[in-house]
């Protein structure tokens, strides 16, 4: 103890009082400046640690090395696409759900993987390098909003696979990373005239006190998170927690012909399914060019298989989509390819389009006579 | 329960009612009280019913036992006499045995307010076995009024150092919650180590051998029952330290009714301490150990050697800062009660030598070693006909001490060769360093190549102590031994 110290009561009250001071300084500053954005652009990957393969995503951050959060830009600051494109390369980006993130696959196994082992290379010299710019969410508007931010990082073609669960109007903005970012979703609302409601509750608008520092404590703290678990990913390659044994999906169904609100078939329109955000994809992708690709799906010969593809697509509502988009796509003159059953059912894990190691290599191979 | 920001929270607020409002003699009975009740408080449910209260009672009952045997002895008619309870003694047994029956209460209590982790036994069933032991303990006492004190002494360190082993052994663990569990009619074949998390025991058990051989060797300070208890039991030191010695903590304990509630100067103090310990656990430690510091898993999931050193420092880094961290919370917090515990961290890891390391690194539990194991065994030995020579006794000094401090952290294989490590590598220091001293003595007068060999040894030094954390760290020797083929590269 330092007997010999001067303090005082009144030293430690000035103390107290400055730190309290200058954290209230601080946080009214935050909540002023509103740098998390600018924040999540200061990274350790891509320079110290190598980028990610794919966006963050995980709920088990000790042992996935990777988390989920909400920050845009720091998700694409530790992603390797944000390195600088290289002269000779030609960037292709590839959008979509879980089944391209890579659910229960290694990196090297999802379907950028697969089409980078490929090593190819244009007639003009040029290697195309394949980024996954996939994520778990079945939400076109997610996709969207992830292109949004992708568009900087110069894409020379924009892979975009789709699939009927990603359609739905009311699934759009179920997700936080949707919610949590209110403002890019309004503006891209509002320039592409979505049929979203720029007003939905589920947006999350954080009044000035939620802005401060103690406010944003768990996106900060996210943020920091995301560095940390750089280290044990750059050192493992482990980016995701992959049981011993996956999980199957169902092949057996119950008679049962319900989806999304819809408990008896009926007739679907384009305004039942948010072609508007596919739209939008294609209109701001502009001179890239584009390629939507209908996803691989699950396709069950299983009890009352006569009714459900599988556990998400019931027969009437699955071809009503497919006829949909193919019309849709016709008449926008979109380019589509239609890979639906182009995978054989053992290829498929624990959900409709999950796929095993083998199914993206099919993939890639089926997409290969498409790319430049 | 460990330290948490909430749990200190709680404790500075407790710090600042003892400033405020508690005075004079009450301050050793409030610390009394305290460190009863948080004994209870801080310990984790256990798999086994009624395991997180039993444990903390035997260690509650183990401690006024050993202080019952570690009583000074007066000599009638030429044989040790062991002098009865004073006022004090009573008053003290009974504030601990109705503090103990009155914890048992919380079976009541709803789960969210409970001061134990879980519902404890009935009071009455409690009370019994308590006033049962009581009675079986004035019967021995009875028996052993004339006994030998230093057999009786080094009976009860037996006691001791067997629950330790039983504790600290895996299989013995498992055998003894697998019987726990058959008493109390829950699935033996369940039984784990894991069932029987006895916190502060590794500490506690310390302590009592400390004031056991210290009786024995008669330089044991006379305590009372409430200093002893508290003592042992002192709260902010119970979870992880540091290992104070008898004699210091009553000097502070001695001079509580004198203490000024809120001096300046010891609250800043204590606030520094807290302060610093709480960045060091939870802000950098925390954040070492999310994905930025070995563990088993990842060292077998790591693809290069680089990584692998890198996950390696932060684990070095993170253990540091963890316990330095915690020590900082303890010393902060002790301050705020009057208490000054003793340092337990020096900057170890800029330690030039294994030697300097082990002066600087859990500083109380080595120094516990040196002074119980390292002493009295190359005294011994000394002592010995014909007499060993000077390189054996000092080998295996150095040798059986790192091996208790390495068992002292758990009976595994692992331990054993993490103590056997750095005994090998005190020694051949040691050696080294009788060899060289003149050498090293002249390197005064080339400040140039003294700076480089400083840096040479700092960097041999703290990289040998990194790779003794494989062993500490891995479960099994198999799995250090792939760790270490990695870390060289002759593992991928």
């Amino acid at each position: 103890m330092n007997q010999e110290s001067p303090s005082t009561w009144r030293v430690i009250g000035r103390i107290i009082l400055k730190a309290a001071v200058l954290f209230l300084a601080l946080n009214l500053l935050f909540a002023w400046v509103r740098p998390l954005d600018t924040l999540g652009r200061l990274t350790l990957y891509n320079w110290f640690l190598p980028g990610r393969e794919r966006l963050p995503y995980g709920e088990n951050p000790a042992e996935a090395n990777n988390l989920s959060l909400n920050n845009l830009p720091a998700m694409f600051a530790s992603h390797r696409v944000s390195q600088p494109k290289a002269e000779d390369e030609l960037r292709v980006f590839i959008l979509g759900d879980s089944g391209m993130w890579g659910w229960f696959l290694e990196n090297e196994d999802t379907l950028a993987g697969q089409l980078n082992e490929m090593g190819l290379v244009t007639e003009d010299g040029r290697t195309l390098t394949f980024y996954n710019l996939g994520y778990p969410i079945m939400s076109l508007s997610k996709d969207l909003l992830l292109l949004d931010v992708a568009m900087q990082y110069d894409p020379d073609l924009i892979i975009w696979p789709v699939t009927l669960e990603s359609f739905p109007s009311q699934k759009q903005l179920d997700h936080p990373i949707l919610q949590n970012n209110p403002e890019r979703m309004r503006h891209l609302i509002e320039t592409y005239d979505l049929q979203l409601d720029a007003n939905d509750p589920r947006f999350i608008d954080p009044d000035f006190l939620e802005n401060t520092i103690v406010g944003q404590r768990r996106p900060l703290a996210d943020l920091l998170r995301l560095q940390q678990v750089g280290f044990a990913w750059s050192a493992t390659g482990i980016d995701q927690a992959i049981p011993a044994e996956i999980p199957l999906r169902k092949s057996d169904f119950d008679e049962d012909v319900s989806w999304q609100t819809y408990d008896e078939p009926v007739t679907l329109t384009t305004d039942d399914l948010t072609f508007d955000v596919l739209g939008a994809g294609v209109q701001m992708a502009g001179d890239v060019p584009i390629l939507i690709v209908n996803e691989p799906i699950f396709i069950s010969d299983g009890a009352n298989s006569d009714l459900r593809y599988n556990a998400w697509y019931p027969r009437w509502a699955y071809d009503q989509y497919r006829d949909l988009l193919t019309a849709e796509a016709a008449a926008q003159n979109w380019p589509l390819l239609d890979l639906w059953d182009a995978i054989p059912p053992d290829e498929f894990t624990d959900s409709p389009v999950h796929l095993t190691p083998t199914g993206p290599e099919m993939l890639a191979e089926l997409l290969r006579p498409y790319l430049p | 329960m460990t330290f948490d920001p909430f749990l200190i929270a709680i404790l500075i607020g407790l710090g600042l009612i003892y400033a405020v409002l508690i005075k004079g003699k009450w301050r050793g009975w409030f610390l009394l009280a305290a460190s009863v009740i948080a004994i209870y408080w801080l310990q984790t449910a256990t798999a086994v019913r009624f395991g997180d209260y039993i444990l903390q009672t035997v260690t509650v009952v183990l401690t006024v036992l050993t202080w019952w045997v570690t009583r000074p002895s007066s000599h009638k008619e030429g044989k040790a006499v062991w002098p009865s309870l004073t006022r004090e003694d009573w008053l003290t047994l009974a504030v601990v045995f109705g503090l103990v029956v009155a914890l048992a209460f919380n079976r009541f209590v709803d789960a969210d307010y409970r001061l134990t982790p879980a519902r404890p036994p009935s009071p009455l069933w409690v009370a019994g076995i308590l006033l049962a032991l009581g009675l079986v303990w004035a019967g021995l006492t009875r028996l052993l009024r004339r006994a030998d004190q230093r057999k009786v002494l080094t009976a009860v360190i037996l006691l001791i150092v067997l629950l330790f082993i039983i504790l600290k052994s895996p299989p013995l663990t498992t055998a003894a919650s697998a019987y726990w569990r058959s008493l109390t009619g829950q699935q033996v074949a369940l039984g784990s180590p894991s069932d029987l998390v006895w916190l502060g025991f590794s500490y506690v058990a310390f302590r009592l051998i400390s004031t056991l051989r210290d009786r024995q060797t008669g330089i044991l300070p006379d305590l009372t029952l409430r200093e002893y208890v508290v003592y042992v039991l002192f709260f902010p030191a119970y979870v992880s330290g540091p290992i104070d010695r008898a004699e210091r903590f009553v000097e502070d304990f001695r001079e509580l009714p004198q203490l000024k509630g809120l001096d300046a100067n010891r609250w800043l103090y204590g606030g520094q301490r807290i302060f610093a310990g709480m960045l060091k656990k939870f802000v950098i430690a925390d954040s070492l150990a999310l994905g930025m510091s070995l563990t088993a898993e990842n060292a077998a999931q790591t693809q290069s050697a680089d990584w692998l050193w890198v996950l390696l420092y932060g684990y070095a880094l993170r253990l540091f800062f963890d316990f330095s961290g915690y020590t900082d919370i303890a010393i902060g917090i002790g301050v705020l009660f009057g208490i000054r515990l003793p340092e337990n961290f020096r900057r170890p890891y800029l330690s030039t030598n294994i030697t300097a390391f082990w002066q600087r690194w859990h500083i109380t539990l080595s120094d516990w070693a040196r002074f119980y194991v390292f002493s009295p065994l190359s005294r011994s030995l000394l002592r010995r006909k014909p007499r060993p020579s000077k390189t054996l006794i000092i080998f295996l000094s150095q040798m059986s001490t790192m091996l208790v401090i390495g068992l002292w952290h758990g009976i595994t294989w692992n331990f054993i060769i993490w103590g056997t490590w750095h005994g090998v590598a005190l020694f051949a220091h040691k050696q080294w360093s009788d060899k060289t001293r003149r050498w090293y003595n002249d390197l005064s007068n080339h400040p140039w190549q003294k700076r480089s060999w400083t840096a040479v040894t700092w960097f041999l030094t703290f990289n040998y102590v990194a790779l003794g954390w494989v062993w500490f760290l891995m479960p099994t020797p198999q799995l250090a031994l792939e760790t270490f083929g990695k870390l060289l590269g002759v593992i991928r």
